[in-house]
């Protein structure tokens, strides 16, 4: 109990008023970002939930099944793109620690070059799907199916914007404390989408040659 | 791809049209008309006062914590006003809509309300109490207390806590809108699956319902983290774990909960758009679908939101007790960790909404056995206030009236509540007015809680006391109502009445019903009380004057600082010494002790860009409501752009000099006040530790 440890203190003779307190902006930014992650994280929860409960035989309604749209092979060469992005990413935070600048911006233009292969991949897989008939409209499965798919594909793109930001920020402002915070941020969101890919490509890709 | 719509459609726009305006209908038009000579005379009386600049510059483009929660208390008293005129109507109706023989005006076959425009009240009425009544003045409170009782200056992520508020404020500007252009949805608050899908309900009242709530969802979200990296990053040196103030442990379960299920809520909402706008199939009856998706995807939201809203209440509770008896809380350790338990069983009850749902006895038992639990975390709150009462110094002053009158209604809330959660007696009274009567008097806990609480801080926020007579009687008015409205309206449900009736089949219960308009005419009354409590206390707000700790015996650290609050809080960051650091500080004779030296201290800079962001929001989602698709684009564009901009923005913040916070704090004349009354004699130390 804490009223009974502080009533031994000596009131008069202990200080009142705190001098020189000040909270760590960095480590205060990087919790809610970690936070919001926390939040983004239920939602792909839910989305995998919805998936779940609308991934069986007759959610498909008679239209294209999982083995037809989920291809392993494809969502395989889609992780290398990613996973290279995201090793990018990681050589550009290698080059922060050191302080140089060149490095960081180097890294991250690698990174939103490789996403962007990605996207390129993943955009001409959706369109095959699409042109082959398996649309979201088509059934609940395929509604559960591509949702998850775009939810992801969303996160990428906001993370291309969101390095296109930092590209011009680095370069304009230099790496100040607002710029570095950002920059880690960015770190967290990249491998969290990255994360969340390795959960879909178990779930969906992987599961679905098997199913 | 996009579904398409029967019926008009133009590019500029959208489904809007003429008779989309509801002008032929009298009680609408009505509503117009008050509303309209509303804000004439608002408008008037800002530019008589020549308080526009004041108000943008010192309120709208505000991102002081204080300010931003004054606004969302504002926007939840609107809204509370806005809601319960929808219960009067829906009383009226009741009482008049009863037995084939009862008469019928303005185009209604019974009563004086269409089924459809009966549907959309009860609709709104339950979306607005929950979503934009409870939750802001709840957020409100929260963003006012949290950074005082832990010394912080502000909130971790001022910018953001603003981006929070002005979404509210577009969700809720957008169910306003609802009123006068097009109409709301007829689904109930929590959306019937599938009567919400696009071929039941064509019309826009569900897509205002989706988009208000989905704004709602998102500011509640971010409003939840920056609570939250609050209380663990801000906390004043010494602020332990074990000494944080009871309210702020409770804001904390609170927001655990806001953080962890509106991304839920989120979801439920735009799987549901999807459906709508894109035709997909997540909660169709047909083609694959799955309806018990969606409930179970909203109710996992929904019932944590039911703890969401109610541990703020129990935390208000909690600081209002120990300081009108004289004694430290009792049991604080229990306190924290059945706030933290309340909190973590919130998660595993959801399925108790629907158990006559075609779920198995195994899945019905589990969730009945986890909804008995939730009794155990809240009996050892209702025992550790008792305790806290035992012995102790009591005075019956307004919040404690207000704190210890919402102890009954968790009493009668509780245990029928408990009645509910025995399956075999769910499956007697599902869907009847006996839930409805339950979950009201868990809300007016809520609502109890909430005018304890405002009577509290009020003298905190705004240095003076509100007036107490003309308190006293609204608050047995409204104590009268409450149990005139429900204690009928629990018999009712016994008696066999389902909710949501537009008309009523039997005669017999036309009695009961009457007396619930009586009810409700009381709570008319009561509101005239509270206007003129509230007239009273600011024209005497001279003599009301409230010192550093306006009750004299209150005990956490905001009673530290300034009554009002200045804009930095503390002029000198407080070192926190015991739990409760105020009471302690009186115990020890050093709360008279004031900073040797100041510092400079470092703020954050006014920005419009979160009420830009409102703003867009508000357009953005009313372009999708009427798929005006421009506007959509454009607010969206705009949005983004305003983001990426503020990125740029180098100069957010500014430091205030030393000597001008010495000046400033030099310039305050506090009202004396700080030694608690002992027996009718000031400044004797009362019996802090007696009776523990």
């Amino acid at each position: 109990m804490s009223v009974t440890t502080s009533s031994t203190l000596d009131a008069k003779g202990s200080p009142m008023w705190s001098s020189g307190h000040g909270h760590d902006v960095i480590s205060t930014k990087t919790l809610g970002f970690w936070l919001y992650m926390l939040s983004d994280a239920m939602m792909f929860t839910a989305l995998f939930a919805a998936y779940a409960v609308l991934g069986h035989a007759f959610n498909a309604a008679g239209g294209p099944w999982v083995r037809a749209v989920a291809h392993a092979g494809v969502a395989f060469q889609e992780t290398y793109w990613l996973f290279g992005s995201v090793l990018a990413y990681g050589l550009a935070m290698m080059a922060l620690k050191k302080g140089n600048r060149g490095g960081v911006l180097l890294g991250i233009a690698a990174a939103l070059v490789i996403a962007l292969g990605f996207l390129a991949v993943d955009g001409r897989e959706v369109l095959d799907l699409f042109r082959m008939g398996a649309l979201p409209e088509r059934s609940g499965f395929l509604s559960a199916f591509f949702t998850l798919v775009f939810y992801h594909g969303l996160h990428v793109v906001v993370g291309i914007a969101w390095m296109a930001v930092m590209l011009v920020q680095v370069a304009s402002v230099g790496l100040t404390e607002k710029v570095v915070y950002r920059l880690l941020n960015l770190r967290l969101f990249w491998h969290f989408q990255a994360v969340m890919w390795v959960f879909m490509f178990t779930f969906l890709y992987l599961r679905g040659a098997i199913v | 791809m996009l579904v398409h719509i029967d019926g008009p459609w133009s590019p500029l726009l959208g489904r809007l049209a003429l008779s989309e305006i509801p002008y032929n209908n009298p009680i609408l038009v009505g509503t117009f008309v008050f509303a309209a000579l509303l804000a004439v005379i608002l408008v008037g009386l800002v530019t008589y006062l020549g308080l526009w600049r004041t108000i943008w510059r010192d309120w709208l483009t505000s991102v002081d914590h204080k300010k931003i929660g004054i606004m969302y208390i504002l926007i939840g008293l609107v809204m509370l006003f806005r809601g319960f005129m929808d219960a009067v109507m829906m009383r009226a109706q009741q009482a008049m809509a009863d037995g084939p023989h009862s008469a019928g005006y303005m185009d209604s076959p019974h009563g004086y309300l269409t089924p459809y425009h009966f549907d959309q009240i009860y609709t709104a009425h339950g979306t607005i109490m929950i979503l934009f009544a409870a939750t802001p003045l709840l957020v409100g409170i929260m963003n006012i207390l949290v950074p005082l009782q832990i010394g912080a200056r502000d909130m971790a992520y001022p910018y953001l806590n603003a981006v929070s508020l002005w979404l509210t404020a577009a969700g809720a500007a957008l169910v306003m809108a609802s009123l006068f252009i097009g109409d709301f949805a007829h689904a109930g608050w929590f959306g019937i699956v599938p009567v919400m899908e696009l071929p039941y309900s064509p019309g826009v009242g569900v897509d205002y319902w989706m988009w208000a709530f989905q704004l709602s969802s998102i500011g509640t979200t971010l409003g939840g983290i920056n609570l939250l990296a609050t209380i663990v990053k801000m906390r004043a040196p010494g602020m332990t774990w074990g000494r944080l103030p009871i309210f702020t442990w409770a804001s904390l379960s609170a927001n655990l909960i806001s953080l962890s299920t509106f991304p839920v809520l989120s979801v439920a909402l735009a799987l549901l758009a999807l459906d709508r706008y894109l035709g997909t199939h997540f909660y169709t009856a047909g083609l694959g679908g799955n309806l018990m998706l969606y409930n179970d995807l909203f109710w996992i939201w929904g019932h944590p939101e039911v703890y969401f809203v109610i541990l703020p209440a129990f935390g208000m509770i909690s600081e209002i007790i120990p300081t009108f008896s004289e004694k430290p809380l009792f049991g604080y350790l229990g306190m924290v960790l059945a706030s933290l338990g309340i909190a973590g069983v919130s998660w595993g009850v959801w399925l108790h909404h629907f158990f006559t749902m075609a779920a198995s006895p195994a899945v019905n038992a589990f969730f009945s056995i986890t909804t008995m639990a939730v009794g155990i975390p809240t009996g050892v709150k209702v025992f550790n206030w008792a305790f806290t009462m035992f012995r102790g110094r009591l005075r019956f002053e307004l919040p404690m009236m207000w704190a210890s009158a919402a102890l009954f209604y968790l009493l009668v809330g509780g245990l029928t509540g408990m009645m509910n959660a025995f399956t075999t007696n769910d499956y007697m009274v599902h869907n009847s007015v006996f839930v409805v009567a339950h979950f009201h008097m868990m809300l007016l806990l809520i609502v109890y809680a909430i005018f304890g609480g405002v009577n509290y801080w009020f003298p905190k926020v705004f240095g003076f006391r509100l007036e107490q007579r003309f308190g006293k009687i609204f608050f047995w008015l409204f104590t009268a109502g409450t149990a005139v409205v429900f204690i009928p309206m629990f018999t009712l449900g016994f008696m066999g009445m389902t909710r949501r009736l537009a008309y009523v089949a039997f005669p017999q219960w036309r009695p009961l019903l009457d007396i619930e308009v009586v009810g409700i005419v009381i709570y008319l009354l009561s509101a005239v009380f509270l206007v003129a409590q509230l007239y009273v206390s600011f024209r005497d707000r001279a003599q009301n004057r409230a010192g550093l700790d306006a009750w004299e015996t209150s005990r956490s650290l905001e009673w530290m600082t300034h009554s009002p609050v200045p804009f930095y809080n503390f002029a000198v960051t407080p070192e926190v010494h015991a739990r409760d650091e105020r009471a302690w500080r009186v115990e020890h004779g050093v709360d008279t002790v004031r900073p040797e030296r100041y510092e400079d201290i470092h703020m954050p800079r006014n920005t419009a860009i979160p009420l830009w962001l409102g703003a867009l929001s508000f357009g953005l989602a009313f372009g999708l409501v009427w798929r005006m698709w421009w506007l959509t684009e454009v607010c969206g564009l705009a949005i983004f752009a305003l983001i990426v901009i503020r990125s740029f923005d180098r100069d957010t913040d500014y430091t205030i000099p030393a000597a001008d916070i010495e000046r400033m704090e030099r310039a305050i004349r506090d009202v004396p006040s700080g030694r608690p009354v002992v027996a009718g004699v000031r400044g004797a130390v009362p019996a802090f530790r007696q009776g523990v």
